[in-house]
């Protein structure tokens, strides 16, 4: 049997395998970024925050949510909670997850970055970050950073033995729901007249509104949808990462760099490199695993040296 | 006599010193307790703010308020970087007056910290950190280190998985201080009991996805799959060797550090059957019950405390016991011998000594995981298997080539 860098096929099929999944991830997030940033012009960096809420939100809705509210105990005001128990199951916290966190993204819209429209993109990425610190530091109050424990549903537990390496069943569906999401996003906004109007109030908001359209909605609508497939990601990633507070913040700077390579703004430039870097980094994975945690970035440095607008950008 | 400007400058320093001095007297009577510990990343469970509350309660059962000392605490978070920690020891030193630096789980932070205080002759009570080269090489006649370390670690769980038949091993290892120094002791210990090593990689700290890792792992045929790695990375290592059926493929996945917030966030379900070492469980007698349960309702999260957060409330009373036999804080090399000097004894870890070269010895456990039909209730996670005597728990002194002790 042929074995290239003393490692035998079965490692590098497996790696491959695996740096698809992680891709898959990286994909539905940078797609995300890509769509917020490319028709707002909002660098989001409270996007790790929107994914982690995903994963959170998808947890409440599998164990019930405790609902905080204010009492006075001997005249002093304490927090006591309220336990709505709402015991659904994996496919409902896929649905309604992403749509709650969705709505949370479009109050957030709504009420704080619409003000900052107009202004350089510095202002929309001071107040993200903020309000992604913000996010992750109540929640870490609240659940502390060890997380909570998430199955894996009946349905998709066990998994197939390729020969080479155990697939896990819910990793392949993993693969099937990303892949399903960052295209039909890819559809919706190339090719469809939603699409193509929404493109054209970003080239040019005052013409578009000019026809009778309302723009305001349009953005607000479509950083909902952005927030909403983070918070997809977030619900796949719950059964198979650690659901912590921290989550999001482990994984954005590793999205925003593939959003860098990809192209900022660019939705399938963000697609193809975040399935590229998974690849990439799982190798890395086997034949340097020290540098596992920072290939991306030196990819990155190599990119912005040969390619400023990345590999998918258009050079403004 | 004529009065000159010389007289008047040095009658005014007089009158200033005798100001000042029994201001000082009165000052020395007050202690600054500073935890470094990770307040924000992946050990804060273990430690953080619940290390905080063991201070604290540590400072009420002492009674050294009651003896006109006044104890003040302040909690910091290092955030895993040894520099941040580093700087964080020297302000708390040089501005906020700190007498003792306490906790700092995270070996890299501990070591970076280690220097400042001895050369600032203060008091560095080490517990979340667990790189055993703290009490060796890198021992300082102004720290002890209470809890577990990496030899402890290596000899409990290693010990016990390969004299029950897990010969060959291959570890999965957090890439710093820690996780090398508990790989090299296990594979030691695996060696020494007929064991063999297959190899191992390296994951950078705070990694989301193990699966590569686990790949590799499995890849290897080695019986045991150790987890040099701790808080998160455990916990994302065991969920997804899980996932990929590591163990019903028949390999054994041993967390050689693992604390009960872990298993907390694992769930039974998947923690089931796992053996480790542990120097402290809130259910072993009924003093650790008691203490247990009057810090749970003190812990903002109400969860059980670690063994970090136990050993914080072990070294803690120790420190503030020998202060008051000493009446007198600044000295830290001075502390330190005290404490020394005279048996530990505490609702914790009972019984116990400080070595010479800063080691607390007590018993350890070898606990199981219960599975879900085992446990009775929230925390009910561990069932005793074996305990092993304090001699034989810890590294004896002369092979940890300490420098100071002879």
């Amino acid at each position: 049997m042929f074995q290239f860098m003393h490692y035998p096929p079965q490692l590098w099929f497996g790696q491959l395998s695996l740096g698809l999944i992680n891709g898959s991830f990286y994909a539905l997030l940078s797609l995300g970024l890509a769509v917020i940033f490319g028709m707002l012009n909002i660098v989001n960096f409270a996007h790790g925050a929107v994914y982690m809420l995903g994963a959170f939100c998808a947890w409440f809705l599998l164990n019930g949510f405790d609902i905080p509210y204010p009492v006075l105990i001997h005249g002093q005001l304490a927090l006591a909670s309220a336990h709505l128990p709402t015991h659904l199951n994996m496919w409902w916290a896929l649905l309604l997850s992403p749509l709650i966190v969705g709505v949370f993204g479009m109050i957030m819209q709504r009420t704080m970055l619409r003000r900052l429209d107009g202004l350089e993109p510095i202002y929309g990425l001071l107040l993200t970050f903020g309000l992604a610190a913000v996010i992750q530091g109540l929640l870490q109050n609240a659940y502390g950073s060890s997380g909570e424990p998430y199955d894996i549903p009946n349905v998709l537990s066990g998994g197939h033995n390729l020969g080479f390496m155990f697939l896990p069943n819910y990793r392949i569906f993993v693969v099937v729901a990303s892949s399903v999401v960052c295209f039909g996003t890819w559809l919706a906004i190339e090719r469809t007249r939603f699409g193509a109007t929404l493109r054209a109030a970003t080239e040019n908001p005052k013409l578009v509104q000019a026809f009778g359209i309302n723009v305001p909605l349009m953005i607000t609508l479509t950083y909902g949808l952005g927030v909403a497939i983070a918070a997809f990601a977030g619900v796949l990633a719950a059964p198979i990462y650690q659901v912590n507070p921290t989550m999001g913040a482990d994984l954005i700077v590793v999205v925003f760099a593939v959003v860098v390579i990809g192209g900022m703004g660019s939705i399938l430039g963000s697609i193809i490199s975040g399935y590229m870097l998974g690849l990439i980094e799982g190798l890395t994975k086997v034949i340097y695993p020290q540098a596992s945690g920072v290939i991306v970035f030196v990819i990155m440095a190599i990119v912005l040296l040969v390619r400023p607008s990345g590999l998918f950008g258009r050079a403004s | 006599m004529s009065i000159t400007k010389k007289h008047i400058l040095a009658g005014l320093m007089l009158a200033t010193t005798a100001l000042i001095a029994p201001a000082h007297a009165a000052a020395s009577k007050s202690l600054t307790l500073a935890v470094i510990s990770d307040m924000s990343g992946l050990y804060k469970d273990a430690g953080g703010p619940g290390s905080v509350v063991a201070v604290n309660m540590a400072i009420k059962d002492s009674g050294i308020e009651k003896q006109g000392w006044s104890v003040k605490v302040i909690g910091l978070d290092h955030q895993n970087k040894p520099d941040v920690g580093a700087n964080l020891a020297r302000q708390a030193i040089d501005q906020d007056h700190a007498d003792a630096i306490i906790d700092v789980p995270n070996s890299a932070v501990a070591l970076a910290i280690s220097p400042i205080v001895q050369e600032k002759n203060k008091v560095f009570l080490i517990d979340g950190a667990a790189a055993d080269i703290l009490t060796g090489a890198k021992c300082s006649p102004n720290q002890v280190h209470f809890a577990t370390d990496t030899w402890a670690l290596a000899h409990g769980t290693g010990g016990a998985i390969t004299k029950a038949g897990g010969k060959t091993w291959f570890f999965i290892t957090a890439d710093y201080a820690f996780g090398k120094s508990l790989e090299k002791n296990t594979g030691a210990v695996a060696i020494a009991n007929g064991g063999k090593v297959l190899g191992h990689v390296r994951a950078p700290l705070s990694t989301p996805d193990f699966s590569s890792f686990l790949l590799q792992a499995q890849a290897s045929k080695a019986q045991v799959i150790g987890l040099a790695n701790a808080g998160g990375d455990t916990i994302n290592s065991m969920k997804q060797g899980a996932e990929f059926g590591i163990q019903k493929g028949g390999q054994i996945m041993a967390p050689l550090l693992l604390f009960i917030t872990d298993v907390n966030s694992l769930g039974l379900k998947t923690a089931q059957g796992l053996e480790f070492t542990s120097s402290f469980y809130w259910d072993l007698n009924d003093q650790t019950r008691a203490f247990s349960k009057r810090y749970q309702a003190l812990e903002p999260l109400k969860h059980m405390p670690t063994w970090d957060q136990a050993a914080v409330y072990s070294s803690t009373l120790q420190y503030l016991k020998a202060v008051e036999k000493l009446g007198d804080a600044s000295d830290g090399k001075k502390v330190v011998t005290e404490m020394k000097s005279f048996p530990t004894d505490d609702a914790v870890f009972g019984k116990g000594q400080i070595r010479a070269d800063g080691r607390a010895v007590f018993p350890t456990y070898l606990f199981k995981v219960k599975s879900p039909a085992e446990s009775k209730g929230p925390w009910d996670y561990y069932k005793l298997i074996a305990k092993i005597p304090a001699d034989q728990a810890f590294r004896p002194m002369k092979d940890g080539h300490c420098p100071y002790v002879k």
